[in-house]
């Protein structure tokens, strides 16, 4: 990965005392990613390039990191600006950073007329967050995409410190990678707070910069689900919240407790519990008195028990299981929840699911939600067509859906009942539609 | 000098004041891990074994372990005082509950001896009249041992009488595990004696009168049930009792001679069932006759373990944890069955389908309930085929599993319900999670047991429920391969010699060297109206449109190839590489391949330019140079390589499936076919529909002719020069077998220019090249082994009948075995 820096000020050559590296050498200096090497490849009295080329070992980047599936053997970091080179910057560059030039000490305070050329910068959220980024500080952006990929071809112009513009981009350039690179400790935001001083407090986009910036922590648990490389195949941040998300969940939520109250359940069992949004509703309230939350992630059951907390977790189970699977544990609740469930499972899939609730659990009330496809053209930002989850294997009509409860119902011998969740909308119905399943005495 | 009997899985309590020598008599007679002494439990809980404080903690870890040791079917003595009746009473609780037998040996000595042996122990400190209270408590217990539940009690009275004593473990008279057959196990008769007759023919018995014998040694096992109801129970009880004095048969009892028999001893009795019919004809018979016919019921044992423990034979059938074992719930079972507590409409109680949730490993022949016809479930199978109502008398050849019956001659006897299956049968597609979840064991054919565990089932049961087709149609899942060992050529990582030096050394001398496609792995499922096309994960490649259009275009295919017809099956289970890659993988190779060649074709040009600006002004750049040149000619490389097997796809439209392997059709599996034979199907189907179906190049190799090899290296230079991916080499004969097992079922040798995908564009510069030779491939050969055995034991599971379960639990092992960390790079 490359970075030019080019200065036409007068006496342009004075760049080599201001970098702490001399115009006519070839320096190399060993960085934890590699080699970086300083070269000016012009260096004339109108004009002087300084260079950094950071050279990273391809193999060692990948040894002892197992387990992260194929793709990071074969990847872009050895060829794009990410953190990788905003840390080189820091390295090779710290003196000039921090605006010390004892040579010539009046230097560091003039604002220079600078040329930065990045040839692959990796941009999460394009040309047009490079520019909200870099614009406010003072440089006209030219960004150029390159060929029909996420990357850019970066030309910044402006008359800035040299100290300004090479912080700027310790900072922004991992930013706009929104990159997993390396390990964030928490001396990072001592590190942000330092480079960003002076210009980050008054950037418009000073939350992105530090939500990202901080934010490479998630994740370093990696489980072995990964591996099978099926998964994770679409990241849920890059999902626009298409429904008001919260409200909707916790109206949906409310609804699902008022049923469990009104039919008066002691033991219920929370069907694809998540990470526990609803157990932890359910928890507080005594009337529940055994709640069994099962999920199919053991993951995710892990974040549910996170979230938890010690006291609650003394009455509530939890248990990996799958409903496409009879499971003898489920059997003897009172109630049984599927919220949002039925619509992640492939329609062939179905049948095992309703054999294993309604057949072999056979709980006296079964609650289910599912989304209302006809709603969805209430969604702005929803394409006509698509769903609202990218895991969603179908969405409903009111019609298809009562048809579905209803042949459950008498297949296993239920009475069913719908109940709208959310602001309902004379023509379409309400966003979630509920059924409330009860048992038929006798059967 | 006397001999104390006891069965060979019991729980032994010693009884016994303090020093009575319970401890030395058990060292003597048992090995060190099956007694359980209080002593030292006390010691594990409490850091001293005479801390009568922890007495209570150190009977909890007595239980505990004599719990699990009685679970595992493993004898169990129990060395404390076992004095009182309360501490006794617990452990014949824990014997029931394991159904063993409870035996007492009590250690009856004088005060004297046993507080002369205390004084002499140093740790024992308490005075005499502990010893004399046991004592007392002892007495008082000795004549109510029996009551309490202990099945065989010994008394020892004498120092002498310790010594001399010896003991004899007598099995169970379940227990004939020792009997390997074959057999022919029958059906309920009935009092249905002439078509006993008619079937013990039909089985090649010699029946000449009231006895019969098979020429080849064959034995009969009867079900139970033999009386009532029926025209001729004396007729029937007379042959069989002949023939199992004789050695010809086996009898177990069925819930009929039980009854029969409290009636014959003048027990108070309802008379219905058809009990009538038999006090009836027996009335008919001598004294003598039905003295012996009572002793002959009354001697049924309930149940057989036969065959090493393969084959249980119970009247009602038997789940997994009562086989072998004793005890009354035990009995009941085996005659009796068990009830869900509720009638039917015609008023007889509803029987409980333990078939359904059995999982043992025996097979489990059984009768009791009529059904229409014998069929497997789980391992388990009902012969009782109502002969006496009309049905039939079905009997299993064991161990050829053939079923054998003959019709009834008329109905003898009206049934109160018709002949149906009573519960309803466990749809054929129901999986449990039991059969997926935890630590499992799965046993193969070809590569025994393997090991499941937990976290990886765990992490499998999250793919196979969200993404995975459904199990009836996902039967198999294609195995990872091992790349052929490294090559010491400093140029390349991978290279044929290797692969037929490996075979070689594993004495295999015929070898295919196959073209690898560079697509996606598919297994394709087709049959007359359906079928599947998934991922090497389960998951369907295509909507169900567009496989369902797929899978006309193969069906028509098979059928031109007139394949339905020559295997005789009305579906077809093949492996194949679907093409082009990015059908599958369109995202992938957009957001991973694809950016990488933008971004090294982005960076490397422009730094080559400022590095030659700078070597112009003289500055010493021109080792840095020339590595950045080099690299940027990889990164052509790269892309070039990718690029290569890309295509665009319109519908079927450029889409392309290469079938290498048959893996099974209705009742078949073709594992032991050659692959030229597997090959040559795949040329039939390309024949009959080119457009569709790619042929695979193929080459045969002789590894122990070096022309041969040279040859091979040869082709495999050509493939991979005009920019293959490279070949998979494979035993010629297909499953094959060394010298230390299963032989790897193929080895691929990737070509140089397809591994920059793999290991990055960079990988053949010399420096990187040499570290990456240092890849270790045992974890990749040992899981490609696994996989590929449990493959072929789900598809002989598959091929044999068995239920969904036995063939899921081999997919989803794959499937599990997949998330075990192994270099992806392999």
């Amino acid at each position: 990965m490359l970075l030019t820096l080019t200065t036409t000020m007068p006496q342009a050559t004075d760049l080599g005392f201001l970098l702490h590296k001399h115009p006519d050498k070839a320096q190399t200096f060993t960085v934890s990613a590699g080699a970086a090497h300083v070269f000016y490849p012009r260096a004339t009295d109108a004009e002087c390039t300084a260079a950094l080329l950071l050279e990273i070992d391809p193999i060692a980047l990948v040894r002892g990191d197992r387990g992260q599936g194929l793709f990071q053997y074969v990847n872009d970091r050895p060829y794009t600006a990410n953190s990788m080179l905003a840390v080189a910057i820091g390295a090779v560059f710290r003196t000039a950073m921090n605006g010390r030039c004892d040579l010539k000490p009046e230097l560091p305070g003039r604002e220079l007329p600078l040329r930065v050329h990045l040839p692959v910068v990796p941009a999460r959220g394009g040309a047009d967050l490079v520019r909200r980024l870099f614009e406010p500080l003072g440089w006209t952006v030219d960004a150029v995409p390159v060929e029909e990929s996420r990357y850019v071809d970066l030309t910044l112009t402006g008359s800035l410190r040299l100290a300004d513009a090479l912080n700027h981009l310790y900072v922004l350039l991992p930013v706009l990678d929104d990159g997993k690179h390396y390990w964030v400790a928490r001396d990072e935001i001592d590190k942000l707070l330092r480079a960003g001083e002076g210009w980050l407090a008054g950037h418009p986009e000073r939350e992105l910069i530090s939500r990202r910036y901080l934010a490479h922590q998630r994740g370093y648990v990696r489980s072995a689900l990964e591996r099978l490389g099926e998964v994770d195949e679409f990241d849920p941040e890059d999902v626009a919240p298409v429904e008001r998300r919260e409200s909707l969940a916790e109206l949906r939520r409310g609804a699902v407790l008022a049923v469990l109250r009104q039919v008066g359940a002691r033991r219920v069992v929370d069907l694809g519990c998540g990470p526990g949004a609803l157990l932890r509703l359910l928890v507080k309230d005594p009337q529940f008195e055994e709640i069994l939350g099962v999920d199919v992630s053991a993951s995710t059951l892990r974040t549910a028990a996170d979230r938890l907390g010690d006291r609650e977790l003394r009455r509530v189970t939890l248990r990996q299981s799958a409903l496409t699977y009879k499971d003898a544990e489920l059997a003897g609740y009172d109630a049984a929840v599927l919220m949002e469930v039925v619509e992640h499972l492939d329609p062939p899939r179905l049948p095992a699911l309703e054999r294993s609730v309604f057949g072999a659990a056979r709980p006296r009330t079964v609650v289910v939600t599912t989304p209302n496809v006809e709603y969805n053209v209430r969604y702005e930002t929803l394409a006509a067509g698509a769903f609202r989850h990218p895991d969603h294997r179908f969405e409903w009509t009111r019609a298809q859906f009562s048809a579905w409860s209803e042949a459950v119902a008498a297949q296993h011998g239920y009475r069913v009942q719908y109940l709208p969740v959310g602001e309902v909308d004379p023509d379409l119905g309400p966003p979630t539609q509920m059924a409330v399943f009860t048992r038929e005495e006798g059967s | 000098m006397s001999e104390l009997v006891i069965p060979q899985l019991s729980l032994v309590a010693l009884v016994g004041a303090s020093g009575s020598g319970k401890s030395t008599f058990a060292r003597k007679h048992f090995r060190a891990t099956e007694v359980i002494s209080s002593d030292r439990c006390r010691g594990l809980v409490s850091d001293d074994e005479n801390d009568q404080s922890a007495t209570g903690d150190a009977f909890d870890v007595l239980h505990y372990i004599a719990g699990k040791r009685l679970h595992n079917g493993k004898l169990t003595v129990v060395d404390a005082t076992n004095v009182q009746r309360e501490g006794r009473a617990g452990l014949v609780r824990l014997a029931r509950e394991h159904d063993v037998l409870p035996v007492a040996i009590v250690l009856d000595l004088p005060e004297s001896v046993c507080a002369e042996r205390n004084e002499a122990r140093a740790d024992r400190d308490f005075g005499v009249h502990v010893i004399r209270r046991q004592r007392n408590d002892l007495r008082r217990s000795l004549r109510f041992l029996e009551k309490e539940g202990f099945r065989r009690v010994h008394v020892l009275r004498s120092v002498e009488e310790i010594e001399a004593a010896t003991i004899r473990r007598e099995p169970l008279v379940n227990d004939r595990r020792g009997e390997t057959g074959p057999f022919d196990i029958i059906g309920d008769v009935h009092g249905c004696r002439l078509e006993l007759t008619e079937l013990l023919t039909r089985l090649g018995y010699h029946v000449e009168g009231d006895f019969a014998s098979h020429p080849a040694g064959r034995r009969a096992v009867f079900v139970g049930d033999l009386v009532d109801r029926g025209p001729d129970t004396p007729g029937v009880l007379r042959l069989v009792m002949n023939m199992v004095a004789a050695g010809t048969a086996l009898c177990v009892a069925g819930n009929h001679e039980n009854k029969l028999v409290r009636a014959l001893r003048g027990r108070n009795v309802q008379v219905t069932h058809g009990l009538a019919e038999s006090l009836a004809q027996l009335a008919d018979q001598s004294d003598d006759f039905r003295k012996q016919a009572e002793q002959f019921c009354y001697d049924l044992v309930s149940h057989y373990v036969l065959d090493g423990g393969k084959l249980v034979v119970a009247h009602a059938g038997l789940p997994e944890r009562y086989q072998g074992r004793a005890s009354g719930r035990v009995r009941s079972f085996a005659l009796y069955g068990e009830t869900t507590g509720e009638t039917d409409e015609y008023g007889l109680p509803v029987r409980y389908p333990w078939a359904n949730d059995y999982r043992g490993s025996a097979t489990v022949v059984y009768g009791h309930t009529p059904v229409p016809s014998a069929e497997w479930v789980n391992n388990t199978i009902c012969l009782d085929t109502g002969c006496v109502f009309g049905g039939s008398l079905t009997a299993l050849r064991y161990p050829e599993r053939e079923l054998v019956s003959v019709a009834a001659q008329q109905v003898w006897y009206e049934p109160v319900r018709p002949l149906a299956p009573e519960a309803p049968v466990r749809p054929p597609e129901e999986l449990d999670v039991t059969d997926v979840l935890g630590k499992r064991t799965v046993q193969t054919s070809s590569h025994g047991r393997l090991t499941v565990r937990a976290e990886n089932a765990a992490a499998a049961i999250e793919v196979m429920s969200r993404f995975a087709i459904e199990p009836a149609k996902l039967l198999y899942l294609p195995p990872t391969m091992a790349p052929v060992a490294t090559s010491k050529r400093p140029e390349v990582l991978e290279h044929p010699e290797e692969a037929f030096a490996g075979y070689l050394h594993d004495g295999v001398d015929r070898v295919v060297c196959e073209e690898k496609h560079m697509g996606s792995r598919a297994v394709v499922l087709v049959s007359r109206d359906g079928g599947a096309v998934h991922t090497r994960t389960g998951r369907s490649f295509f909507d169900e449109e567009l496989t369902g259009r797929l899978l006309e275009r193969i069906r028509s295919a098979a059928g031109k190839a007139a394949l339905w017809s020559s295997l005789d099956s009305g579906w077809l289970l093949l492996d194949c590489e679907l093409l082009p890659w990015n059908a599958k993988a369109g995202a992938l190779i957009r957001e991973q391949y694809a950016a990488v060649g933008a971004a090294a074709s982005g960076a490397l040009p422009a730094a080559v330019d400022v590095l030659r600006e700078a070597s112009g002004r003289g500055v010493d750049v021109s080792e840095l140079l020339a590595r950045t040149e080099s690299r940027s000619v990889n990164a052509a490389a790269y892309r070039a390589a990718y690029e290569r097997y890309c295509w665009p796809t319109e519908g079927l439209n450029g889409m392309r499936i290469a079938p290498f392997q048959l893996l099974a059709s209705e009742g078949a599996t073709y594992h032991d076919r050659p692959h030229s034979w597997h090959l040559s199907v795949a040329e039939q189907l390309s024949a009959a529909d080119p457009e569709l179906f790619a042929t695979t190049a193929n080459l045969t190799v002789d590894t122990t002719d070096p022309e041969s090899v040279r040859s091979g290296v040869r082709w495999w230079e050509e493939l991979t020069g005009a920019g293959g991916e490279g070949m998979v080499v494979k035993p010629l004969a297909n499953l094959t077998r060394g010298r230390r097992g299963l032989v790897q079922p193929g080895l691929k040798v990737r070509g140089r220019e397809y591994l920059r995908i793999i290991y990055g564009p960079d990988y053949t510069e010399p420096g990187n090249i040499d570290r990456l030779r240092q890849r270790g491939l045992a974890a990749k050969r040992s899981l490609a082994a696994r996989e590929y055995a449990l493959g072929i034991e789900g598809l002989e599971r598959l091929a044999r009948g068995e239920p969904l379960w036995r063939v899921h639990e081999c997919v989803f092992a794959v499937l599990a075995l997949e998330s075990e960390p192994v270099d992806p790079r392999l």
